[in-house]
């Protein structure tokens, strides 16, 4: 029962307006340790898979079958996560796998946010038949499970990487577009907008100055915990042979071949889900930092 | 309220109509003839003609539309290219199914979130508290056919205690509510309940957080009530949002599973889109789908008139 | 009973949190005597409905550091387990709130958030305890009882939700009631209805009541007597018509300045120029010295004892004669 609301006394007053909105962004996310540790550990791994072919030990296509399946630490660290079913070097198809997951779990959202942003922002500032038409079609995309979606269009258009983005980036942007617009019609309605418009703005002169840098802080912040989920996504479509094609490294793809690997290598199969969920979380929680930092409600 | 009620009612139908559409254009939009969708690619010509004409395939797009809505409707959702069943046959176990393991998934994801959520709101700031909102971000990042496969390697290879896929001893075939099928049932639900839970227990802690702080709460403690007394009030202003999560996470569950139902070989819906997804069997992907989505819309009418009767600031306005 | 009903001595409230710890109290002492009813007056920030809350520990308690004493009906508030307070609050000493939309819990019925206090504190059946409801429901005079019980509250006028709220509050018949604002959310017309019935009830029950308002109309209705409080301390004390006519400190002379009274049209409305302190650091001296018209070097250094001119009445200001010894 500690947060029965404070009482005006204990209202702080806010500080100097000299300093900028980012400066305090900037200087409350470097106060939330957490935020910083997993936004470090992002950066690590965002680095090591950049540079993956100058740090990979291997090829990422070079099988063997007389290593197949070794364990940790083998030949005395010459592989340093062992090697897979078809014998090549774990460390090196992680390292190559991510470029692959990574991709796929951030361009959906990139190109949703775009899209999304764009058709959500209009919606919210037109209103009327505009807004009607997109909403209205939105809802019918929300009336699916997103998992369902993402797995109908994919199923539907067929295996492959190109099909694979399409239905994510199908799947987020009317979620995407939801936000943008009930951000935009919110800002719209502020007192300070409508003066705006009272005293004789234009509405691209509005949409510019007042809409914009209100809506894309909340809608960018969202769209950063929607990667999360579209890195599960996306491994999950691999991981029913929906996204990338064998040989290519994917994490989803080697969690699935991996799989009957479980009863005798159960450390390394389970590798490559270790490395969506590591990446995943990352990214939830520096979004959930982002989000504090920005102070963005909902 | 009567028109509450039958307003969101009529707003569902065109819902489920565009999603009936979006279902259609699925076959469309897949490459290739869409006759291959009814009939299996080695059938003579003279059959893929016929059958062309029977369905009216060579007909517009809308007329088309409205008469593969009609065969629906009558419950005919066409032939599986596989197994040359009615797609609605082999639906209707694995529905079943799917509700099972998605009903104990959220069941346990519920209980286990509310505990969870509500620890976290109360003890605001401690440890516990740091620990709930861990574990409800795990939840939500963790890749759950992943998790899957992690239990199945400690509980089934390593301690050999449950069984790693399927829906019973003897098979998919009869389900009885006995250990020797239930064993099945725990790790699938189990998987598939971590994303409920990190759900749920975001949410109550949110809403219980808010809750807490609001000046009925404060009368409530000036009143001289306890604890337990606060915590009914609080318990009955937080249902309805908490109860509405989870109707949504519900459906989510239902829609969702086809990755672990994958992992753990269960007979179910995902199990049965895989196998479509994989032989390019077009009416049961597609007959699937609607199937699913169809229940979602329901689902989310459901949930939106419960929440509506819970709500007395709603209900009598 | 020789003890007074409420006795405050030297009482600090401060709010401790990560970034910084509010002074919010700072030092009030007063008594109130059994049927006697008191007015605390203050601009938002000064600390009035902290001091009420620190009489029945309703500030959050996490935060909260208290120190001083403060007994009511024979209890020691401060000492107090929960558990304890939770058998005080609701039967020795209740509260009402100044907005009754969001003091009252939206999804119970007003009966039964009355009846569950007396079920509480009583341990009457429900079926007594809804009795009890429609009695106190008929006891603040809110027209068809009976169907109000199954009401809920947003289904009540502002004023209704406010007599629903008082029938909450003296469901146990206590012999303090608080009452924070309790018309500051009211229509004007509603608010002296409100006014009149707490002082109806006040004196049927033999209650003593502690109002805190920013609103000097409400404090001349209801008070025996007034204290002004400023930045966490009350500057001035006394009988509500020897301060609402002759106010001795400087802020308490502005703050009856600063309001509209029958019969002032045409006169100019001073205002207090400046802004209440920052209580995040504790004010050195009189906190009012920055906005003073009349600062003194003596003001600086340290708080000026209460002077008290005439009997009863009292101003911690160095420019007041101090006629008697000393009183508070």
């Amino acid at each position: 029962m500690s947060t029965a609301i404070a009482p005006a006394a204990i209202a702080v007053p806010q500080p100097a307006p000299s300093r900028g909105y980012w400066a305090g962004v900037a200087r409350r996310l470097s106060r939330d340790p957490v935020t910083l540790f997993f936004g470090a550990l992002l950066l690590l791994m965002a680095l090591a898979i950049l540079l993956a072919p100058l740090i990979a030990p291997h090829d990422p296509y070079q099988t063997s079958m007389i290593r197949r399946l070794r364990p940790i630490w083998f030949q005395d660290g010459r592989y340093p996560l062992g090697t897979d079913e078809l014998g090549r070097d774990m460390l090196t198809r992680l390292l190559y796998g991510g470029r692959l997951s990574w991709f796929l779990g951030i361009t959906p959202v990139l190109i949703a946010f775009a899209i999304g942003g764009t058709l959500g922002v209009v919606a919210g500032f037109a209103g009327g038949w505009v807004n009607m038409l997109i909403m209205r079609t939105t809802d019918v995309f929300y009336a699916f499970p997103s998992v369902l979606l993402a797995v109908a269009i994919s199923g539907a258009l067929g295996p492959g990487v190109s099909n694979a983005m399409l239905s994510l980036t199908l799947v987020f942007i009317p979620q995407i577009i939801r936000v943008a617009e009930s951000t935009t019609t919110a800002v719209r309605n502020l007192d300070y907008v409508e003066s705006a418009r009272a005293s004789g703005a234009g509405p691209m002169t509005i949409v510019r100055v007042h809409v914009l840098p209100n809506v894309l802080g909340p809608v960018f912040v969202y769209s950063t915990s929607l990667i999360s989920v579209a890195m599960i996504l996306a491994s999950g479509l691999s991981f029913l042979g929906l996204g990338t094609k064998p040989p290519e490294p994917e994490w989803g793809l080697m969690l699935n071949t991996l799989r009957t690997a479980i009863y005798t290598q159960p450390l390394i199969a389970m590798l490559p889900g270790l490395c969506i969920f590591l990446t995943s979380m990352c990214f939830n929680m520096v979004s959930d930092g982002l989000r504090t930092a920005m102070d963005v409600r909902g | 309220m009567f028109f509450y009620l039958i307003r969101r009612i009529l707003y569902a139908i065109p819902i489920a109509l565009a999603v009936g559409l979006v279902c259609f254009m699925l076959v469309q939009i897949a490459p290739g003839d869409p006759i291959n969708a009814i009939v299996p690619a080695d059938a003579p010509a003279e059959v893929v003609e016929q059958v062309r004409r029977d369905y009216g395939l060579d007909k517009p797009l809308p007329v088309q539309f409205v008469l593969w809505l009609g065969r629906v409707v009558q419950g005919d959702l066409g032939r599986s290219l596989a197994t040359g069943r009615p797609v609605t046959a082999d639906l209707r176990s694995a529905v079943g199914n799917t509700l099972m393991l998605a009903l104990v998934a959220a069941f346990i994801g519920f209980v286990m979130g509310s505990i969870l959520g509500t620890v976290a709101a109360v003890f605001r700031g401690t440890v516990l508290d740091k620990l709930a909102v861990g574990l409800a971000a795990a939840g939500v990042s963790i890749p759950h056919y992943w998790l899957g496969m992690v239990l199945v390697v400690f509980f089934s290879v390593t301690l050999n205690w449950l069984p790693a896929m399927g829906a019973g001893p003897g098979g998919s075939g009869d389900w009885e509510w006995n250990w020797a099928h239930v064993q099945f049932l725990v790790l699938p639900a189990v998987t598939l309940s971590v994303i409920p839970m990190g759900i749920v227990t975001r949410t109550v802690r949110g809403v219980v957080m808010e809750l807490l702080a609001q000046d009925f709460v404060t009368t409530l403690r000036g009143k001289g009530l306890r604890r337990g007394g606060i915590a009914l009030h609080v318990l009955k202003n937080a249902a309805p949002s908490v109860l509405a999560v989870m109707g949504l996470q519900l459906g989510y569950l239902m829609g969702g599973s086809i990755l672990v139902e994958t992992v753990f070989s269960w007979p179910g819906t995902g199990f049965l889109l895989n196998s479509a997804i994989f032989q390019r069997d077009l009416p049961v992907l597609q007959g699937t789908i609607l199937v699913l989505a169809i229940f979602f819309v329901v689902l989310n009418l459901a949930v939106d008139l419960v929440q509506t009767a819970l709500d007395p600031r709603i209900r009598r306005a | 009973m020789n003890e007074p009903l409420v006795q405050v001595r030297d009482l600090y409230v401060r709010f401790v949190s990560r970034d910084a710890t509010v002074h919010a109290v700072n030092g009030v002492s007063f008594d109130l005597a059994e049927r006697e009813s008191l007015c605390i007056l203050g601009e938002s920030g000064s600390g009035k409905s902290v001091t009420l809350r620190a009489l029945m520990a309703l500030n959050p308690p996490r935060r909260t550091k208290l120190s001083g004493t403060v007994r009511v009906g024979g209890h020691d508030i401060i000492a107090a387990s929960e558990r304890k307070m939770a058998d005080i609050r609701g039967s020795t000493v209740s509260m009402i709130f100044q907005e009754p939309m969001t003091a009252l819990d939206p999804v119970f019925t007003i009966g039964r958030q009355i009846a569950e206090t007396v079920m509480r504190h009583e341990g009457t059946s429900r079926a007594a305890a809804d009795a009890r409801a429609l009695e106190l429901l008929e006891l603040v005079q809110i027209p068809s009882a009976k169907r109000r019980l199954a009401a809920y509250p947003h289904e009540l006028s502002g004023g209704l939700r406010q007599r629903a709220m008082i029938a909450i509050a003296l469901s146990c018949r206590p012999k303090l009631l608080l009452a924070d604002e309790p018309t500051t959310a009211l229509d004007a017309t509603v608010q002296i209805q409100i006014l009149l019935l707490l002082r109806r009830l006040q004196q049927e029950m033999g209650m003593g009541v502690i109002f805190v308002t920013h609103d000097l109309g409400v404090a001349g209705e209801v008070a025996d007597r007034v204290a002004v409080m400023y930045a966490g301390k009350f500057i001035e004390q006394g009988p509500v018509r020897g301060l609402m006519q002759g106010p001795l400190h400087p802020y308490a002379q502005g703050l009856l300045g600063a309001t509209v009274h029958a019969g002032m049209r045409g006169e100019r409305l001073t205002t207090i120029p400046g802004a209440p302190p920052n209580l995040e650091r504790v004010p050195q001296g009189c906190a009012f010295a920055p906005r003073c018209a009349h600062v003194r070097e003596e003001c600086l250094p340290e708080v000026p004892d209460f002077r008290s001119p005439v009997p009863g009445h009292a101003a911690r200001c160095v420019l007041v004669p101090d006629a008697m010894s000393q009183a508070a």
